[in-house]
């Protein structure tokens, strides 16, 4: 658990972040979000103490951040940012090693640990382990990244903006890839990012700022619900509210007995995919069929639509 | 190996732009002066020409080996047959010097001297040049041009111990100073080296301090850039008077060897001139380590001092060998003025040359600076090339 109390970084007369306060729970993804200039990366740099901040504090478990030498604390966070960052001159196999090494583990856990993370992020270890970074194509770069960060089993990792350079099919990717290691792992995330969409893909809670400011911290069904201020309004966007409440449910969740013609949508796909499919294909009413091709039932139109109403 | 070929159409009679040029210059130089006799070695020479210069037959097959090398430098043929052409070429053309040197000398003279002429360096160069542009041609990797330049060597070796070119003026002179040749050669050496290590050893951790600091790094650079522009004869002048003062009250500096003239001074303005580009390129070095990498570095617990060794310094370490490769081929060559101050070293032999009006002594001096400066360029070249990051195109 990571708690955040009254955090403030100022520069002389210029406060950047000003007493934020917000707290992670285990194992959750916390996404904060805002435009350039709202501070999102300095509230980031100050959880492993890249900035000192000006006052407030930051516990991790309980221990205050102060106790350590920063040096340390880092090595205990996962740290991955935008353009990955790997050091040129070390191949992909020393640039995941990095954190283990510092740490001094034993040389054959580390080649274990490298190897295993290299097939977790689908990057064969016969093969990628001994290449420099300049050899791998920008989504391969950030994967190895990420598995850079999580070398040493952190139970807390930082991310800014780590999908910020890739193209969208690539994003999409490494974001779902992402969702699936945290599940894995279990690792608590805070994520910084400038993206609503990406906010409410990933987020368990999104924390909006603005010129230094926590404007709202909650879940991303809340955010879009009940914006807390125009601003947070205005950053999801007026029009996309409706289609976003849909994107945060699957097709699982309003599955109903009975027959439907034409192709079928898969149960994991969001609501607002399966709309935006009966549109296109002028449809009322989808099969659902999963991956093993076992047919769940159908899912109508009117349901969905009943769904992108404000809550109450 | 593969050569690469250009993609313009092969015509039967492609011709290589460079190849001509090369041929034009070698066809004026073969009219001129082959060799130099003269009766002594400080009376005007007497040009001779090829023909002149060696005994019928061999005059003859060095002009067909001539025809025959800007034959192959016009038309376009592999480029590792022009290569070993241009090699050829130049290897024949300095056994046909030795070979001017015995046939113009005349038997038992030790008086007169047989320098080589205008026109053979003038045709060295040609084909020099020629082979220089093949090896770029052929895009060699670091460990094969250094091979190449231990080939040249080795064959140079071989020349000189076979007594091919004993009897021409430049040797002369070296058998005539034999001892004090090695000598001063080792002296040149030392301070070259001396002055090279001494600037890497202050120079590094100055450039690291420059980096750190915005407030050193503007003066600091100044200060260099500025000695940099005394001219090298002042400043070895300049030293004589500090130095020797501090020989004189500073107790134990004169036991270390420290005097207003000699080596000292001369050790000061090398380690002085070589500051700047070890400095400045260790700035420029650290510089260009990606912004990202560092973070990622701080971000992931490296103290300043792991940050340092394991990420800044092997990224900018191309660049700052980059700066000593300089300041080795500017120091093998400055070297040569500590003579002046007596300092020692092979600019002994250019200034005695030269008060002398003894040519050949003065190419004693040069001769083997400039031999010096070039291998030290072309190994250090090498070497930056090895060290620096493998640059392989995406996507």
């Amino acid at each position: 658990m990571i708690e955040i109390e009254a955090l403030t970084k100022d520069y002389l007369a210029l406060t950047v972040v000003d007493h934020v306060s917000l707290t992670v729970a285990d194992g959750e993804i916390a996404v904060v979000v805002g435009t350039s200039g709202s501070g999102k990366t300095t509230l980031l740099r100050m959880i492993n103490r890249l900035i000192e901040p000006t006052s407030g504090s930051v516990r991790i478990d309980g221990e205050d951040t102060r106790a350590l030498p920063a040096f340390e604390l880092r090595r205990r966070i996962g740290y991955a940012i935008q353009g990955h960052g790997l050091f040129p001159h070390r191949t992909v196999g020393q640039n995941i090693a990095t954190v283990p090494s510092l740490l001094g583990w034993d040389r054959a856990r580390i080649d274990r640990r490298v190897d295993e993370l290299l097939e977790l992020f689908q990057l064969p270890p016969g093969e990628f382990r001994d290449r420099m970074p300049s050899e791998l194509s920008g989504g391969q770069q950030q994967r190895v990244g990420v598995a850079r960060a999580l070398a040493a089993e952190p139970k807390l990792l930082l991310m800014d903006e780590p999908f910020g350079a890739l193209d969208p099919i690539i994003r999409a990717k490494a974001q779902s890839d992402l969702l699936a290691i945290q599940k894995r792992f279990g690792t608590t995330i805070v994520l910084v990012t400038h993206d609503m969409e990406e906010a409410i893909h990933l987020g368990d809670r999104i924390a909006v700022m603005d010129k230094g400011q926590l404007l709202q911290y909650a879940p991303p069904a809340e955010i879009i619900a009940r914006p807390a201020t125009p601003f947070v309004a205005e950053l999801i966007g007026t029009g996309e509210r409706p289609f976003r409440l849909l994107s945060l449910t699957r097709v699982r969740e309003l599955v109903e007995p009975g027959p439907a013609q034409g192709a079928p949508i898969s149960p994991d796909a969001t609501l607002r995919d399966a709309y935006a499919e009966m549109l296109w294909t002028g449809r009322d009413i989808l099969p659902v069929v999963d991956a093993t091709g076992a047919s769940l039932g159908r899912i109508r139109r009117d349901d969905i639509a009943h769904r992108a109403e404000r809550p109450q | 190996m593969t050569t690469v070929e250009t993609a313009s159409p092969r015509l039967p009679l492609a011709v290589d732009k460079l190849g001509v040029l090369i041929a034009a210059v070698a066809a004026v130089a073969a009219f001129m002066p082959f060799a130099a006799f003269r009766a002594n070695r400080i009376v005007l020479g007497e040009a001779k020409g090829i023909f002149a210069a060696l005994p019928g037959w061999e005059a003859t097959l060095l002009v067909l080996v001539l025809l025959a090398g800007m034959a192959i430098a016009i038309t376009k043929v592999p480029t590792l047959w022009r290569l070993a052409t241009s090699l050829v070429v130049v290897a024949l053309l300095f056994v046909a010097v030795g070979q001017a040197g015995t046939y113009l000398t005349p038997p038992g003279d030790r008086i007169a001297r047989v320098s080589p002429g205008g026109g053979f360096w003038l045709l060295v160069f040609a084909f020099a040049l020629l082979a220089a542009d093949a090896i770029t041609r052929l895009k060699l990797k670091p460990w094969r041009r250094i091979a190449v330049l231990a080939a040249v060597a080795a064959f140079f070796a071989i020349l000189l111990a076979s007594g091919t070119l004993n009897d021409l003026s430049i040797l002369r002179e070296y058998f005539n100073r034999g001892e004090t040749f090695w000598r001063e050669a080792q002296t040149h050496l030392e301070l070259a080296l001396g002055s090279l290590v001494a600037a890497t050893v202050a120079g590094i951790p100055i450039g690291i301090l420059c980096y750190r600091s915005d407030a050193l790094r503007a003066p600091v650079l100044n200060v260099l850039n500025a000695i940099q522009t005394i001219p090298s004869i002042a400043l070895f002048g300049l030293l004589i008077a500090p130095l020797a003062w501090v020989a004189a009250n500073v107790p134990g500096a004169a036991l270390l060897g420290v005097a207003g003239v000699g080596a000292a001074p001369a050790m000061v303005a090398l380690f002085a001139y070589s500051l700047l580009p070890v400095v400045a390129n260790t700035v420029v070095g650290l510089q260009g380590v990606p912004p990202a990498a560092d973070d990622a570095a701080r971000g992931m617990g490296m103290t300043d001092w792991q940050r340092l060794v394991q990420v800044q310094f092997p990224l900018a370490f191309p660049v700052i060998l980059t700066g000593i490769r300089i300041v080795l081929v500017q120091n093998i060559g400055l070297a040569t003025i500590a003579a002046l101050i007596g300092g020692g070293g092979f600019g002994v032999f250019v200034f005695q040359g030269v008060t002398q009006t003894a040519m050949d002594l003065v190419l004693l001096g040069a001769v083997p600076t400039v031999a010096l400066a070039f291998a030290a360029a072309v190994v250090l070249d090498a070497a930056v090339e090895l060290v620096s990051p493998r640059e392989i195109p995406r996507d």
